[in-house]
């Protein structure tokens, strides 16, 4: 039963912490700093599904965020639709589109399917850059009376916050659900090995195109409602290559497989990259620093802080998952 | 008419400059399974090393070709050390990561020396006019350079005793340590020289396009969609694929907003890699 | 008795290399049929033409009296056709028991976690790995990986087991244990095919021996007569001691 497992009224209690703190004083600082500590999170967790949990390395995660916040964006601003039901089509919308590419590229096994995705990744955001009704290179904007049936822009930021560490709840309880499911172990089998995995019975084909799909749902949703909270979306930074790459950094930082590293790794390498950013010596070397620090973890800890923890104290296993 | 001709001999010109990147990507890949992420700031680092260089000396660019090779192999073993030799035989996801971080570190040293502003190398050959049409000195000679390198590392390969050693590798490791090849020695050469080829192609495309430290990640991306054109492993195929990813840009840029360009050629790199996963030019095997 | 995998004319080529040419045969319900033949044979091409991990290019592969020539391995499996492999492939970030666990999981009654974990425990119970349950399967011995192999096919709760050299590599106590278990195995009305190499072994074990030489069958007889054969006895004299094991074991 997933209702007895620590990590879950852990995730609870992180996600009851996160709305409560910014709240608590109306400290709008705060919840600006911890929405990205979220999204950072979510977009972990859900590319931990695929590499984590499957071991396919998805170099344009990213593409997923972008999708969903254009899809997302579009709904509501030329269509007038409402920011929640903008959001969960766009997850579905999103999550469709890459079932139907997962049969394909899935058919590619480790780098060729790490290259393919970065080619879809380029490929959608040349796509994007050129289509016409989502505003080409410029983008869109969000509409100002997009703001109101949230109740004034002041408002439906706050809403928006909350929306998003549900959504970042719900991304590490998904990740929590499916690692203790039948679906989860045929998942780890293909990581270890796929052609024994099918020997045993794992429909390997479908398996990882669900799973690519499902990986894409949560960041999709968690497009929209970034895009709409930042009130405008453009290609360059719907699709930021960088940010795809850095979620990898947070994985392997956190610890790949593990729902707890995913959330840490996300959470650490967050704070440390708004620091880096502010402080005016080190904005420059953001960067290096992150690059060096990828090194150093997977040289010295392959299983990053998780994983560090396990080798530590063994039992830790156990709760910690 | 002769517009789409004119257009086209110039995307085969700088296709020659794309399939010489290429090469060290595909040599380093076929060599030790290790797909590195580096290329692309390898790339930028020859563009700005030419600069420099060139600023330094104010001599003939294309003859700084030759240190810049030579600073390119330095540079490789440096990296194999650092980020490579620990990852072979590892999980892709090791090498890919390792490569990875060494790219965002020279990516942010760059950024914090030379910012993201655009630099150019302010050096010209003459070029040829045909009716109305004039073919840019620096075009014709960095091709030339292109192909003279892409020679010399097949003649390297062919008949030296490294190059050798280097195929040997490439064809199968195990067996090749057998026979006595020192296997850690071969891929660091291999790395380098795979290196040198990124640091050089970049050093080439200075000398043709303005360049700012960001600019090697296209030129990567590029590279990737020739070596998996070309196969893995085939460094000669990559330099013919190179050659016709330019003659495709050069074909359809008269005809389409340049901006459409990197749906093509990657939608067409998507699709080439689920249909061919082994390369358009190799012949599957069993 | 009735035939469990009728096996009709099945034939694999990679290039020009005929690796299994035109091979019939019948296994029954309840036997053990051994396969043998010098290396290259093409003996395991044709467990893989059988549980679907080739697809044969002629003839046709009826199992339970369902035709699986067109079957991936995962089908065949869900309708009770397990194999281990004769290079030993443990499923190595994960513990002993979660690796006969996906056997269990994803096998014929494509059970649900929980009951795959107790027909896990119960299985490694049976093969002797009960001990090493939370052990990662990575620190086990060869034996004690080829047990592991056995043990997730079994988890799967096959009507047919495929075993590719189940001795190879292992020692004589380790021999006659596993021999043992094939035969538990039998018992418990499981019907076996398995390759060997270990002559005295498979003449012991088998009801019928099917005999392959460059991908074709040129016997398929109870083990006293296939010694007696004069083309399998050609085809086993490019290593002269093995007549004389043979008769020595029949």
């Amino acid at each position: 039963m997933i209702l007895r497992r620590p990590l879950l009224w852990l995730i609870l209690l992180l996600a009851a912490l996160f709305a409560w703190l910014p709240l608590h004083g109306n400290n709008v600082s705060l919840r600006e700093d911890l929405i990205l500590v979220a999204l950072a999170i979510i977009l972990t967790s859900n590319l931990n599904l695929m590499i984590g949990y499957t071991g396919y390395v998805n170099f344009g995660h990213i593409v997923f965020y972008g999708l969903g916040g254009y899809v997302g964006v579009y709904l509501m601003t030329v269509r007038g639709w409402h920011l929640v039901p903008s959001a969960v089509t766009a997850g579905f919308a999103v999550s469709l589109m890459a079932l139907l590419f997962g049969l394909g590229i899935l058919r590619l096994r480790g780098a060729y399917f790490a290259l393919a995705t970065i080619g879809v990744l380029v490929a959608v955001q040349s796509f994007v850059s050129n289509f016409e009704p989502w505003g080409r290179s410029t983008g869109m904007y969000v509409s100002f009376e997009s703001y109101a049936p949230l109740g004034g822009p002041r408002h439906a930021l706050w809403t928006t916050y909350f929306l998003i560490v549900a959504v970042m709840a719900l991304s590490l309880i998904l990740s929590l659900g499916i690692k203790a499911s039948k679906f989860g172990l045929g998942l780890f089998a293909i990581r270890e090995d796929e052609d024994a995995a099918i020997v045993l019975g794992v429909n390997a084909t479908i398996y990882k195109a669900i799973i690519y799909s499902v990986s894409a749902f949560l960041p999709a949703v968690a497009g929209t409602l970034m895009f709409f909270k930042n009130g405008t979306i453009d290609p360059s930074i719907a699709f930021e290559f960088m940010l795809s790459l850095e979620g990898i950094v947070m994985l392997m930082l956190g610890g790949q497989g593990t729902v707890a590293g995913s959330a840490l790794g996300g959470g650490l390498y967050e704070r440390l990259r708004s620091y880096l950013l502010t402080s005016p010596r080190l904005s420059e070397f953001h960067l290096v620093i992150a690059g060096a620090l990828l090194l150093l973890v997977i040289r010295l800890a392959p299983g990053g802080l998780i994983g560090w923890l396990y080798r530590l104290v063994p039992r830790s296993r156990e709760v910690i998952e | 008419m002769s517009g789409i001709f004119a257009s086209m001999i110039d995307g085969l010109l700088i296709g020659s400059v794309y399939g010489l990147a290429a090469m060290g990507l595909s040599l380093i890949w076929g060599v030790m399974d290790v797909i590195n992420l580096t290329h692309g700031a390898m790339i930028a680092l020859g563009m700005f090393g030419m600069y420099l260089l060139f600023n330094a000396t104010a001599i003939n660019a294309y003859l700084l070709l030759a240190p810049m090779i030579a600073g390119g192999l330095i540079l490789g073993v440096i990296i194999y050390w650092l980020a490579v030799n620990w990852v072979v035989d590892r999980p892709i996801l090791m090498s890919l990561l390792s490569t990875f971080a060494v790219n965002m570190m020279v990516i942010g040293i760059g950024t914090a020396i030379w910012s993201t502003s655009p630099y150019n190398v302010d050096f010209s050959v003459p070029g040829i006019t045909v009716g109305e049409y004039t073919f840019t000195g620096n075009h014709m000679f960095a091709a030339l350079s292109a192909v003279l390198i892409a020679l010399l590392l097949e003649m390297f390969l062919r008949r030296t005793r490294t190059g050798k050693a280097i195929r040997a590798v490439a064809d199968n490791r195990d067996a090749a340590e057998l026979m006595g090849i020192s296997s850690t020695r071969v891929l660091m050469v291999a790395f380098a020289i795979g290196i040198a080829l990124a640091v050089a192609s970049g050093a080439l495309v200075s000398t043709l396009f303005p360049f700012t430290i960001l600019s090697g990640a296209g030129y990567q991306l590029k590279s990737f969609v020739v070596t998996v054109l070309a196969g893995l492993g085939k460094p000669f195929g990559a330099l013919v694929a190179g050659v016709l990813l330019g003659l495709l840009e050069g074909a359809v840029s008269p005809f389409i907003a340049i901006s459409w360009i990197p749906l093509i050629e990657f939608g067409l790199f998507v699709l080439v890699l689920i249909v061919f996963p082994r390369g358009i030019f190799s012949r599957a095997t069993a | 008795m009735t035939a469990l995998l009728e096996v009709q004319g099945i034939s694999k080529r990679f290039g020009g290399l005929l690796a299994v040419g035109d091979v019939s045969f019948n296994l029954m319900e309840g036997e053990i049929l051994g396969l043998i033949g010098p290396n290259g044979a093409g003996k395991t091409t044709l467990f893989n033409l059988v549980n679907g991990v080739y697809k044969s290019d002629t003839g046709s592969i009826i199992f339970s009296s369902k035709n699986i020539t067109r079957s991936s391995p995962d089908q065949v499996v869900h309708l009770g056709l397990a194999r281990t492999h004769q290079i030993v492939r443990p499923l190595n970030g994960m513990s002993v028991l979660e690796n006969v666990t996906v056997g269990a999981c994803f096998g014929r009654e494509y059970q649900s976690r929980r009951t795959a974990r107790i027909t896990a425990l119960e299985v490694l119970e049976r093969v002797g790995l009960a001990s090493r349950a939370n052990s990662p399967a990575s620190s086990l011995t060869l034996a004690g990986k080829k047990r592991l192999e056995v043990a997730r096919a079994l988890a799967a709760r096959p009507k047919l087991l495929l075993l590719d050299e189940v001795l190879a590599g292992l020692n004589p106590t380790e021999i006659a244990q596993m021999i043992d278990l094939v035969r538990s195995i039998r018992d418990s009305g499981v019907s076996v095919f398995m390759i060997e190499h270990v002559m005295q072994a498979i003449m012991n074990l088998s009801d019928r021996i099917v005999v392959l030489n460059l991908g074709r069958k040129i016997a398929e007889a109870p083990p006293r007569e296939v010694v007696q054969n004069p083309d399998v006895i050609v085809a086993y004299l490019g290593s002269p001691d093995i007549l004389d094991k043979l008769r020595g074991s029949a």
